[in-house]
């Protein structure tokens, strides 16, 4: 909570989710600025440094995107202040040019880059490993296997940071991120670090020349990690088992060894440091061993390493994983791995169901737009408009909650999605095609936030070339799906400052777009907007706008009542085929099975009133609340 | 300390995201912290923010540094907000001694209703349940506070009726301390309503087996 983060009460022991833990470190750090774009599982941490940034005497910013924080943190750095820039799943791809320069330019102040990696994809589109990108990077790379060690790791990296004059990356996963635990506080700073002139003569330029010190700063690195705290060993001195593991391996493992009972003859290598790896450390516990495990999630990238030293030492070891590149860790993988290592017997589990033998597996439960969605109109309206056309038009999608309206949430409304920003240059190449046979409608959507992260470019580039599609900016007033928080358009900043917002349309205009705006919630108008606009040639522009509905639930003010009349409905008579709830889809439109009818839930209805006017029987009424 | 009955003590608390499962959670891992226990929290949310299957793990240590995540079987309370959740959660975490609490209205997935889906037959969930562990409590908290006119404090309630279960690592004394420090005004008056309703719901049982005082 965050009562803790600026409690200046060393020693008080604290429950912290990993990423208040970054924040806490950051603070205890003395930091002078922060940048960061939201996104899982990092997204919260920019939040709260953000509505702590004036008491605590530094910057903090929302950047339209992961390029412009981390080269916004550089130049603090030039400065000498030390920089933090926080970075969600897929956002050091997105920034992947100014690392790889920007290591070989180094850094004054310290510079401490957050990289958050979603194994198993809980929320996010795909697995991406950030371990690889510090030895293609040649960038110094650490890892937290605790929340107390990912809050002292902050301060630990800046300092490294300074004494080598080279960013430092700190690897988190979502298990951390979200995850909760106890942590000690340490010491706030009386002052920032102290902010110095540029000298006419500083330097930190990406240049050729520097390869060799950027190589040498690796090589001094290494020497001092082969006397890291963050690196633990625990176990016999001499083991012929050893587990060599990260991150969240260490605990799971841990609990298996001690629940195995086998902590006198397996040894436990755990490495905060991932790159450069302790080689001398690593290889003095592997030229022990005969069999080695290694822990670790998605890509083989500790495996690979540590046959590469195994190698270059001569070591004949039978290396052994968890066998599977996919999906995160779990304390029961890690209990059958250790097991299978060690020849020690899982203790029997008083589980139940074991007796009695298959069950049916239980139906899933499909992810969907929330009760009173503005997207679900859209999509509603956009898979009408084009399944108007003889041969239905092409839709492209982007990332953002608007992701989920590729399956039944949105009635499978788009038709491929690659990469944040990458909608409009699909549909762009796309839209090239119609003056070469391709007769079909192209259109492709972005949210508002995701607008100015990497669609404006691309934009730019459409209407340029004049590309016929048609791009919709779903401008739901909001950062949604990660949490609300403030993007240009927005007109706040991280710290709660009030500004001028920047205008999607005006933008758009100055980009030489046609520009038309219709709200999703009023069904007929935009419908045949829609229609129209898909029948004129060239690149056309329309933002649907409509606030998110958690955003106004958030809000407050009052909700109007929508009820359906029983006398009204015609249930499972009526030709509609249960359109509200099957159809249409939202969470607040309900089934009562027993007497055949449609019901709105009390408890998920937000009273937005769409489906009122979508009832062919006219059997929803909306009752109540402020007049749109 | 007070001595645990498991110790690791492992909580699964299940349901749909937007319930309060993540605030749930929290407000009994913060209490155990207080009262001087090792605790860690895992939580899964998925996608989205809305709708989808949410799970936490809350582990309590009087001694151990424990790892976020709750090994298949060894769930020693689960606390439901939904009865497939709770199900889908049992199926995987559940032992002979677990003892479960929930809610027990459904919240039809999408599927069910688009008619691609069938919500399981409610009865048959519940006897499974029951099969699954030590005790299955039915507490209707959504029902309940839909009553005083806010169900959004069900979380609140159902965590009530958790803490006057056996064995429960907290007491509701312990527990509503922490909504006092936690909420203010109106949202205070709300949770320690339901949170009371949860409580009452407990006592009112015949066959609670709740320990008086606590």
């Amino acid at each position: 909570m965050e009562w803790t983060l600026t409690a200046n009460e060393p020693g008080k022991v604290c429950l912290m989710q990993g990423n208040e833990a970054i924040v806490r470190g950051a603070l205890e750090a003395g930091i002078n600025f922060a940048s960061s774009y939201p996104g899982s599982p990092s997204s919260q941490v920019l939040g709260m440094l953000g509505n702590v940034a004036e008491e605590r005497g530094f910057y903090a910013q929302w950047a339209t995107n992961e390029i412009s924080a981390l080269q916004g943190c550089m130049g603090a750095s030039f400065a000498n202040a030390r920089a933090i820039c926080i970075m969600k799943q897929n956002g050091l791809l997105v920034s992947a040019d100014a690392l790889f320069c920007g290591v070989q330019g180094g850094v004054k102040g310290g510079l401490v880059l957050i990289t958050s990696d979603d194994p198993d994809a809980h929320s996010s589109t795909n697995e991406f490993d950030s371990r690889n990108f510090a030895p293609a990077a040649e960038a110094i790379m650490l890892e937290p296997m605790t929340m107390q060690e990912t809050k002292d790791m902050i301060p630990y990296a800046f300092e490294l940071s300074e004494r080598h004059h080279q960013l430092v990356i700190v690897r988190v996963t979502t298990r951390i991120c979200h995850g909760r635990g106890n942590v000690v506080l340490g010491e706030l700073p009386e002052k920032a670090h102290p902010i110095q002139a540029v000298d006419e003569w500083d330097r930190m330029n990406c240049v050729c020349y520097e390869h060799q010190a950027t190589l040498n700063k690796l090589k001094a690195v290494q020497e001092e990690f082969e006397n890291c705290p963050f690196n633990t060993y625990q176990g016999p001195e001499k083991a012929e088992k050893l587990i060599i593991t990260s991150g969240t391996g260490k605990l799971y493992a841990k609990e298996a060894i001690s629940r195995l009972g086998v902590a006198e003859n397996v040894g436990l290598l755990a490495l905060g440091t991932l790159w450069p790896l302790p080689e001398k450390t690593i290889t003095s516990y592997m030229k022990e061993a005969k069999e080695v495990l290694v822990l670790e999630e998605v890509d083989p990238y500790l495996m690979t390493q540590v046959e590469a030293i195994a190698g270059r030492y001569g070591l004949n070891i039978k290396f052994s994983d968890r066998g599977t590149n996919v999906g995160e860790l779990s304390p029961d993988e890690v209990l059958k791995a250790i097991s299978a290592l060690t020849g020690a017997a899982i203790p029997e589990k008083r589980v139940k169901q074991n007796e009695q033998g298959e069950k049916e597996p239980l139906i899933r439960r499909e992810l969907t737009f929330c009760a009173g969605c503005p997207h679900r109109a859209t999509f509603y309206l956009l898979k009408k408009a084009l399944r108007s056309e003889k041969i239905p038009g092409i839709s492209i999608g982007d990332i953002g909650c608007y992701f989920m309206a590729g399956g039944e949430a949105g009635f499978f409304g788009y038709q491929v999605c690659n990469a944040m920003g990458s909608g409009i240059n699909v549909a762009q190449g796309l839209g090239q095609l119609t003056s070469y046979g391709l007769n079909q409608k192209v259109v492709t959507m972005c949210g508002d936030s995701t607008f100015f992260h990497t669609v404006m470019p691309g934009l730019l580039n459409a209407s340029y070339h004049n590309s016929d599609m048609l791009m919709i900016v779903l401008d739901n007033s909001a950062t949604a799906m990660t949490g609300f928080q403030p993007h240009p358009g927005t007109g706040i900043t991280a710290m709660g400052k009030t500004v001028e917002p920047m205008s999607i349309e005006a933008i758009c205009l100055a980009m030489g777009c046609s520009v038309t705006i219709a709200d999703p919630f009023d069904i007929e108008n935009t419908q045949q907007i829609l229609l129209d606009l898909l029948q004129q040639k060239g690149l056309k522009v329309l933002i649907m706008k409509q606030p998110c509905a958690t955003l106004k639930s958030k809000q407050g003010g009052p909700k109007k009542t929508v009820r359906v009349n029983p006398d009204k409905c015609l249930g499972d008579g009526c030709g509609c085929d249960k359109f509200c709830s099957r159809v249409w889809g939202c969470p607040g439109n309900s089934w009562d099975f027993e007497n055949g009818k449609a019901v709105i839930d009390p408890v998920s209805c937000v009273g937005c009133g769409v489906c009122a006017k979508l009832c062919p029987a006219g059997a929803i009424e909306v009752e109540g609340g402020a007049e749109e | 300390m007070k001595k645990l009955k498991y110790d690791p003590l492992n909580i699964v608390i299940c349901g749909i995201g937007g319930q309060g499962n993540v605030l749930a959670s929290e407000l009994v891992a913060s209490t155990m912290t207080e009262l001087g226990y090792h605790v860690a929290v895992g939580e899964t949310y998925g996608a989205s923010q809305r709708g989808g299957s949410v799970m936490s793990h809350v582990r309590i240590s009087e001694t151990e540094e424990l790892g976020v995540l709750i090994s298949h079987g060894e769930g020693n309370f689960i606390i439901g907000f939904e009865p497939l959740e709770t199900l889908r959660i049992a199926r995987e975490y559940s032992n002979s001694e677990t003892v479960i609490i929930y809610d027990p209205r459904p919240v039809y997935p999408l599927g069910v209703l688009k008619g691609t889906q069938v919500y399981p037959e409610m009865e048959a969930m519940k006897e499974e349940l029951k099969e699954l562990s030590a005790k299955a409590y039915e507490v209707p908290v959504a029902e309940i506070t839909l009553e005083t006119g806010n169900s959004k404090a069900a979380n609140i309630a159902l965590l009530g009726a958790f803490s006057r279960l056996p064995g429960a690592p907290l007491s509701s004394e312990e527990l509503r301390e922490v909504l006092t420090t936690r909420f203010k005004g109106d949202v205070l008056e709300m949770n320690l309503k339901a949170f009371d309703l949860g409580c009452k719901a407990i006592d009112d049982m015949d066959d609670s087996g709740a320990e008086s005082g606590r």
